[in-house]
């Protein structure tokens, strides 16, 4: 198909360049510089999609962001399918794929148009509640059903080639929005010296300047654009980022800026190495919002046949991509913009039929302009009607009167295939609100401005300026006093001159009359996106619905990616005569982030697979994955879960280290513990005020086990704290604790007792921790260690430095197992040395490495509890039956100490840890399985706890378990029942939670 | 996003450095074992919701580490001063009742 | 007995050391990004309090620089190579060339007096030099701090996020950056520079 609708001159397109490129399968060709939505209607298509919820055949009407219908699937292969694409804000490139997002099995014949047709005058607004809220149980299958009818594209099932990325930026002066007020602003904001960014969602940098009808300077207005877009771009300290969308602007001036670097030349990146999008985040000391404004289509019976547009669109279609819509234009309109749209149709060539203008006696420039020209002009009308259901063929015309609401006068069928309509102009106020921040009405020029926002200056048609001149004028001071309040100052600059028009005031239309009651007539769309009529809010009100928030949720206005772009100063309007309002008393809906739709590899940025969230390593990593560790994630760290051998499964592997630990030795990576360095006069009483139990007179070298609380009594963090020095102690924390605590001593120190005279330093990642743990721990670390390991000089609970393997070291002797275990740490950066000595002598003491699971398995049949998970924040000391570890005459109320007397905490009721063995030797319990007392109650069952901790342990030959129980130290010997969700029950004996070695005996060698 | 001024580094610097950790100026009673249940709850778990000004502690967590105040508006969330450990807000609820600086 | 426990960590050169990125390989690409780990360099924690002139004397004596009191600063010996930097008002990281932590924080010690503390963190992180044009852009992708150079002149130094974990970002002087970063998110940096630094042709010596 040839481009019958491309006017042989003008506009802003590259004609010696011409892609090719599909739409629902068919080929057809346009230029560079076109959009996908120029391209289409340059080659005659009319019907570009299916309507939401009725399935109407739809056309395009706008040529920006706010375009509701054109709305496309894009993609040549399935990896590279995007959904959701304006076709209005896609540049055009060879071998561009676009299909309709609606419409099956195609948009010119559509199953559901049927349902639209027939079932149209059924489906009001709550239409799919009403319809299909009975029975519950079906809505899973009718949501299926109503999703695959409505559309709105789909995702790709292919991984993205592609890659996005983030960029953190700072500038003194943002300018959102290059059209004439931006550029000024920009300009005056650059020469200051000022670090300015200016970026604008188009192609072309320009706005409005690059379709006027005005000229600046006595030229065309773009040439003045060429020639500033130069200079900025010359200035060191200016970011220009065109095709970039500002899509949010939040708390203190912070914007997201959504730039798109390669979806202009292909699918998918031309180079790998190149970034499809890129979000800006931006912190900018000042803004200046010159977004400018939407052109309000008039609401009026089938508004939405495709032909419908609005005056704006025609004019930018013919100016700057050299594209006629159609061949005979009707345009009703408000306002003198409108007449541009006639003035541009008529001197491209084709003809306008009449322009129908709501005020009885226009007298601009633009209306005599039109009157030379010898068009017709019906005044104290509007377009009331289309005709035409594939295509608009023709328009009704009456006398109106806004004031009273009907219809006037006779009335008269026009033919055309076009009508252009221009209700007035709605600032693009969205980024304002962003914040909260209500927009504010302004009866003068019917819409509604920004309001106030801390460093935010709207400037040129945003604040309802429309005069080219004052725009200009209006940016650049703005410009200059953004820079100023950032600290720079730019002497006055000179500005176009701008030719003066005269101009007749705009009448306040929003939907035009119809000769039925809005309920009866055709239907007039609202919100052509999300199909929503003037009847449709008539409706919603008179159910009841008043606050314009329930409006729009119960008819969906001015949702999704619309985000009211069109319709919703429309909806507010006819919602406000309905219930005898001013529009600022009915308000505005909320508008939100963000802007436009932003594809979800720009919100991720970088941040996904592998760098989604850090993995943190040990020195030793490196070995683990030699060894074939599977690993597991305790925060960030990857920690060695298990080291399975041959094919062995985890359980094999599990119970094969266990084994290991308690019969001969194993070692295990214990690096991720937290450790704080405490030094300091008043160290030793700091630690007693956060720890529940005594440190007063703990020597030097020795080692003792900490419980920690919250003021609440609740534990929080326990771990095994050593006396280093009088004055100096090394903490450790649990793995997932280590920052928080270190936090959590800074915040008493800081904010409590400051006149403590105490340091704390993280030395976590500084220290490598190495646990040989097993009978055969001290004969192995005795082969390569000077430290005298003697039973009776190195004894439980203490610590030594030496030499091991030739490195310095503190090892420990604690144990965590129960076995016998020395904990030896290392200057990280000599762990591997230290660790590949140990495991020269692998073989003479079987020594085996262990994860995570086994040291669980180890310590839970010693009844070692891990905070988080046999706690969770609810737990006091007394409930975990460690009383010996709770200094209750501490001079000092310690942390935790004043709540435990408090009666919740006494109650004799509460969840206490026990240990739990299942009746059947071999059954393994869940972890979080709930515990019943009596299993044949009826449904819902009384529970009184949960296992916290289970596991099989090859040492005992049974499974074993650790729950929390109500009132569970009185429960011993008893038995509790475990009902699961295949209706198996599952019994266990209440018993000790200490399964092996209570007295202590294998690590007292 | 925040833009927080550190009183300790002397600058602005981005929400992503900071955490919240609640309401300003709860002090741990003195004597703990002298409180009624009552006065040791109120401390634990009661804490204001105002709508307008609020006194926040923060803690400047990637940065230099120190505890300090925040005088915040919980509808604007402007941040109308920073202060540090052991000072008293200049703004307050009843200092701007009174016509003082907002 | 002290009341502190210091101890030498380091042991003779027949061990064999492994700085945090051992287990990473260079990447070779040309020179407007070059990133380089420097290793194995003395690292210390100093707290004291601000206005404890025996720590200020002690410093300049020991390690030949003003203790830095400007928050957001670092100074260097040009000749040792060393330096001091501010971290928060009470706490200064000192980076000394390697070997000399011990001797270093045993001299401190001595001179100081009153509060204070120091904490051998060496092992814990390591240091990379940036250099090339390309830097700004590296630092914009993975830092919220503004890096440009009027607000981050040479002698600035900024502890702060880097992508999802934490660095320190030094500007020695006009030519070159340089980032302190934990060993165990090392390997996490590493990835997310070289991913970072694909576009402007990365080198990376580890």
């Amino acid at each position: 198909m040839s481009q019958v609708n491309r006017l042989g001159l003008g506009g802003c397109i590259d004609r010696t360049q011409t892609y090719t490129f599909t739409f629902n399968g068919n080929q057809y060709t346009g230029f560079k510089g076109d959009t996908l939505a120029s391209a289409l209607l340059a080659n005659g298509v009319s019907i570009v999609n299916r309507s939401f919820k009725y399935s109407r055949p739809r056309g395009i009407v706008a040529a920006g962001a706010e375009e509701p219908n054109a709305i496309m699937q894009l993609g040549a292969t399935e990896a590279a399918q995007v959904p959701n694409i304006r076709a209005t804000q896609q540049a055009l490139y060879s071998g561009l794929a676009a299909r309709s997002t609606n419409g099956w099995p195609n948009v010119e014949n559509d199953a559901m148009g049927l349902v639209g047709k027939l079932g149209g005058p059924m489906m009001g607004p709550g239409f799919y509640y009403k319809t299909f809220m009975a029975p519950a149980s079906m809505w899973m299958t009718y949501e299926k059903l109503i999703r695959k009818a409505a559309g709105l594209g789909r995702s790709p099932k292919e991984k993205d080639p592609d890659q996005y990325d983030h960029y953190h930026r700072h500038c003194d002066v943002l300018v959102i929005g290059a059209g004439p007020a931006g550029l000024s602003a920009a300009l005056a904001a650059g020469r200051s010296g000022a670090r300015v960014i200016l970026c604008d969602e188009q192609e072309q940098m320009g706005g409005h300047l690059l379709d006027t009808r005005d000229q600046l300077n006595g030229q065309a207005a773009n040439l003045w654009v060429t020639q500033v877009l130069a200079e900025l771009a010359s200035m060191p300290e200016v970011l220009l980022l065109p095709r970039t969308t500002a899509n949010g602007l939040h708390d203190h001036n912070f914007a997201t800026l959504h730039e798109r670097r390669t979806e202009h030349l292909a699918d998918t990146a031309p180079d790998a190495n190149q970034v499809r999008s890129r979000m800006h985040h931006v912190r900018a000391h000042q803004v200046i919002l010159a977004t400018g404004a939407h052109e309000r289509p008039l609401v009026y019976a089938n508004n939405d046949v495709p032909g419908n547009m609005i005056c704006g669109a025609v004019s930018t279609y013919i100016r700057r991509y050299a594209v006629i819509p159609g061949q005979r234009l009707v345009v009703t309109t408000t306002n003198d913009d409108g007449y541009r749209a006639a003035l541009d149709w008529t001197e491209a060539g084709r003809e306008v039929v009449a322009i129908v203008d709501a005020r009885p006696n226009p007298e601009g420039d633009c209306v005599k302009e039109a009157r030379k020209k010898g068009i017709r002009i019906i005044t104290g009308s509007a377009v009331f009607e289309a005709k035409g259901t594939k295509r608009v063929t023709g328009a009704r015309v009456s006398g109106v009167d806004p004031a009273t609401f009907t219809l006037t006068g006779t009335k008269e069928d026009l033919a055309c295939d076009t009508i252009a309509s221009s209700g007035g102009f709605s600032p693009v106020v969205h980024l304002s609100a962003h914040t909260g921040t209500r927009p504010i009405w302004r009866d003068d020029i019917i819409g509604f401005i920004p309001g106030n926002v801390k460093g935010l200056t709207p400037v040129g048609a945003v604040k309802g300026v429309y005069a080219l001149d004052r725009i200009l004028a209006e940016g650049a001071e703005a410009g200059s006093k953004a820079a100023l309040a950032s600290g720079f100052s730019v002497s006055g600059i000179e500005l176009p001159s701008v030719t003066k028009q005269l101009e007749s005031k705009p009448i306040a239309l929003f939907q035009v009359p119809h000769e039925k009651p809005t309920m009866r007539a055709p239907k007039q769309f609202v919100d052509l996106q999300n199909d929503v009529t003037a009847a449709g809010i008539e409706l919603a009100t008179r159910e009841g619905f008043e606050s314009i928030e329930h409006v729009k949720r119960y008819t969906a206005l001015g949702f999704g990616t619309d985000q009211g772009k069109l319709g919703n100063i429309n909806g507010m309007a006819i919602a406000a005569r309905l219930l005898n309002q001013t529009i600022p008393e009915t308000g505005t809906t909320v508008f939100r982030p963000n802007y436009t739709g932003i594809t979800f590899g720009a919100i991720a940025g970088r941040h996904c697979r592998d760098l989604f969230d850090p993995e943190r390593y040990t020195a030793l990593h490196a070995w683990h994955l030699q060894r074939g560790a599977k690993f597991e994630d305790v925060g960030q760290w990857k920690r060695p879960w298990y080291f399975p051998v041959g094919n062995e499964t985890m359980h094999d592997a599990v119970q094969r280290e266990c084994r290991a630990v308690r019969e001969k030795v194993g070692i295990l990576d214990a690096s991720t513990l937290g450790k704080i360095d405490i030094q300091g006069k008043d160290a030793r009483e700091f630690i007693g005020r956060v720890y529940t139990n005594k440190w007063a007179q703990l020597g030097v070298d020795k080692c003792r086990y900490g419980l920690m609380c919250k003021d609440d009594g609740m534990v929080m963090d326990d771990g095994v704290t050593t006396c280093l020095g009088d004055n100096h102690f090394l903490m450790t924390t649990t793995t997932g604790g280590a920052a928080a605590i270190l936090e959590w001593l800074e915040l008493w120190h800081q904010t409590e007792w400051p006149e403590l005279e105490v340091y704390f330093t993280s030395v976590t990642d500084h220290w490598a921790t190495m646990t040989l743990s097993g009978p055969k721990a001290r004969d192995l670390l005795s082969e390569i260690t000077d430290i005298d390991l003697s039973k009776d000089t190195f004894k439980f609970m203490e610590c030594r430095q030496g030499q091991v393997a030739g490195v310095p070291a503190r090892v420990y002797r604690i144990s965590f197992t129960g076995e016998l275990t020395y904990e030896i740490n290392v200057q990280a950066n000599y762990a591997m040395h230290v660790w590949k000595a140990l495991f020269a002598h692998e073989h003479t003491y079987g020594l085996t490495p262990y994860g995570t699971e086994t040291m669980h398995v180890l310590r839970a049949e010693k009844g070692f509890i891990i905070v988080g998970q046999d706690t969770d924040g609810s737990v006091t000391p007394e409930d975990l039956g460690m009383q010996w570890c709770v200094g209750y005459d501490k001079p000092f109320s310690w942390i935790g100490q004043r709540a435990l007397s408090r009666p919740d905490t006494r109650r004799e009721d509460r969840k206490q840890l026990v240990g739990l063995k299942p009746v059947d030797p071999k059954v393994v319990l869940q972890e979080g399985a709930q515990i019943v007392l009596d299993p044949t109650q009826s449904i819902p069952m009384k529970m009184v706890g949960h296992v916290t901790s289970s596991y099989f342990s090859p040492t005992l030959g049974h499974g074993f378990a650790l729950a929390l129980l109500v009132s569970g130290s009185k429960r011993m010997g008893e038995k509790v029942y475990m009902p699961m969700a295949d209706g198996k029950v599952i019994e266990a004996e209440v018993v000790s939670p200490i399964f092996l070695d209570p007295k202590g005996v294998r690590q007292n060698v | 996003m925040l833009h927080i001024f550190c009183p300790y580094c002397g600058e602005h610097r981005e929400e992503a450095e900071f955490r919240p950790k609640g309401q300003a100026h709860i002090a741990r009673p003195l004597s703990p074992e002298q409180c009624s249940d009552e006065e040791w709850a109120e401390y634990l778990f009661f804490r204001d919701n105002p709508r307008g000004i609020h006194h926040e502690l923060w803690v400047h967590a990637t940065g230099c580490r120190k505890f300090f105040n925040v005088t915040r508006h919980t509808v604007s969330y402007e941040i109308l001063e920073t202060y540090k450990m052991g000072e008293k807000p200049k703004v307050t609820a009843e200092s701007l009742a009174k016509g003082g600086r907002s | 007995m002290s009341k502190v426990a210091v101890f030498n960590q380091c042991p003779g050169s027949e061990v064999m050391a492994e700085s945090p990125l051992a287990h990473q390989s260079s990447v070779k690409g040309g020179r407007a990004l070059i990133v380089t780990e420097h290793a194995f360099l003395g690292h210390l924690i100093l707290r004291g309090q601000a206005d404890n002139e025996s720590l200020k004397s002690a410093v300049l004596s020991v390690v030949g620089v003003e203790l830095p009191l400007q928050p957001l600063t670092f100074v260097l010996n040009e000749t040792t190579g060393a330096s001091v930097q501010w971290l928060s008002p009470d706490e200064w990281l000192l980076i000394l060339p390697a070997g000399q932590e011990y001797e270093v924080e045993q001299n401190l010690r001595q001179q100081i007096s009153g509060h204070f503390s120091i904490v051998n963190v060496g092992g814990g992180q390591t240091l990379l030099r940036l250099k090339g044009d390309k830097v700004f852009d590296l630092l914009s992708k993975s830092c919220v701090y503004d890096v440009h150079e009027r607000n981050f002149p040479v002698g600035k130094a900024v502890a702060t996020t880097f992508a999802k974990a934490t660095a320190i970002i030094r500007r020695p002087n006009e030519q070159e950056w340089e980032l302190v970063i934990r060993r165990s998110f090392a390997d996490y940096c590493y990835r997310w520079i070289t991913d970072a630094g694909r576009e402007f042709d990365l080198t990376f010596t580890v």
